[in-house]
């Protein structure tokens, strides 16, 4: 009987434990509820306060001012982008007008040294001169047009032993062609090995006054930097030594002539006057 | 910086003309020309230059006679060389840089070029 009693009791006992773990476990959901409840509120006010401020006019300016800025901050960093290109680009422009400076700077001086002189020899070495050290011409030839007969014949020669005595009657091959026409010739393919050929010239520039031409200039060989490609200056000083050039070499014969004709003159005039030292 | 004064020997007056007009753009350069070698000893004793650019193939004196000669007055030693020479004319070249030429430029001289030796050698960023 005890045995059964105390059995009875043990188990009240464990109901009384579990009974009690039950009520400590509702008392903690009661204060969780009671927690989350009082959150809730919180979040509520909180959301009410949001809610009345951005009804606030002042909130609506700060977001607009937000999106000036914004709008602001994306054009300045386009204008950054715009003035880094301007940049790039004046960058670009300097070396070119640098470049420019110093093709007008050869330009002048070739013009300035052609211009002179009237002596028909020393227009010949200054052409011989910037063709050597202006455009970097290796072989070349100065040919000078007889009108009558249509024969270029050679002047000048430089680097040359075969062919610096040639002649070319007008209209024959490229160089007669070239000057027949008055047209600059550049060899579209200025590489091109042309070892084993007749020399073959890879630029004729006529030398024109108006639509009279005196003659020709004409290179076989340019320099080692310059065998593939002509700069832009390069072709600038041939141009401007089909003007020049032509000028110089008409100025200095017309000379050459109205000083031998002076001498002659004055040969006759010392004669009339009956001078002693004639 | 103060003057820059040049001392140019070439025997050509285009080529004369072109080295001076590329010189004049350095700020207060002053740019004396000599013919050949015996005109640019004269023009070196009468007067103190920063530089020397000169020619190879000149009368008189060529380019490398001066540069020896150059080379071996103590006074005229500190001054730094420029050898204008023609492509292809690697002999005068060598030669010129074992006498005691600082540096060479092959014709035809782009100003550029000529612009960034002469400041190297000068040891300038001023221009």
């Amino acid at each position: 009987m005890d045995k059964k009693e105390n059995d009875i009791a043990k188990k009240a006992e464990d109901f009384l434990r579990i009974f009690r773990k039950g009520e400590e476990f509702t008392q903690e959901l009661l204060k969780e509820n009671e927690r989350l409840r009082y959150k809730i509120i919180k979040l509520e006010e909180e959301r009410n306060g949001l809610v009345e401020l951005s009804d606030n006019p002042q909130v609506e300016k700060l977001r607009e001012r937000l999106a000036e800025v914004e709008e602001e901050r994306t054009r300045l960093i386009d204008r950054f982008k715009e003035v880094e290109e301007e940049n790039k680009g004046f960058a670009t422009r300097y070396v070119e007008v640098e470049e420019e400076n110093n093709n007008l700077a050869n330009l002048y001086v070739a013009s300035n040294q052609l211009h002179s002189t009237l002596d028909f020899n020393e227009v010949m070495r200054i052409i011989i001169e910037i063709m050597i050290n202006l455009v970097g011409a290796e072989k070349f030839v100065i040919m000078l047009l007889d009108e009558t007969s249509g024969v270029l014949t050679t002047i000048a020669a430089e680097g040359l032993e075969e062919g610096a005595n040639r002649k070319v009657r007008i209209g024959e091959g490229i160089i007669g062609k070239s000057v027949q026409n008055g047209e600059n010739y550049f060899d579209p393919d200025l590489g091109a090995n042309h070892s084993g050929e007749e020399l073959h010239p890879v630029v004729c520039i006529p030398l024109r006054i108006k639509d009279q031409t005196l003659g020709a200039i004409v290179v076989f060989s340019l320099l080692e930097q310059k065998k593939t490609k002509l700069s832009r200056v390069d072709e600038e000083l041939f141009l401007m030594l089909a003007g020049h050039a032509a000028t110089a070499v008409f100025s200095s014969k017309l000379y050459s002539q109205s000083e031998r004709k002076l001498t002659t003159i004055q040969g006759f005039i010392d004669l009339l006057s009956g001078r002693k030292d004639v | 910086m103060g003057e820059v004064r040049f001392l140019v020997v070439e025997d050509s007056p285009t080529m004369r003309q072109l080295i001076t007009f590329s010189l004049k753009r350095i700020p207060n350069s002053k740019i004396v020309e000599a013919s050949d070698g015996v005109d640019a000893l004269k023009k070196l004793k009468d007067e103190h230059f920063d530089l020397i650019l000169s020619d190879i193939n000149m009368p008189l004196m060529d380019g490398l006679k001066l540069v020896s000669m150059i080379r071996s007055n103590p006074a005229y030693q500190s001054i730094p060389i420029i050898i204008v020479t023609t492509e292809g004319s690697e002999n005068d070249r060598e030669k010129g840089l074992a006498l005691g030429a600082d540096a060479y430029l092959s014709k035809p001289i782009q100003t550029n070029e000529l612009l960034k030796v002469v400041k190297g050698l000068l040891k300038t960023e001023s221009f």
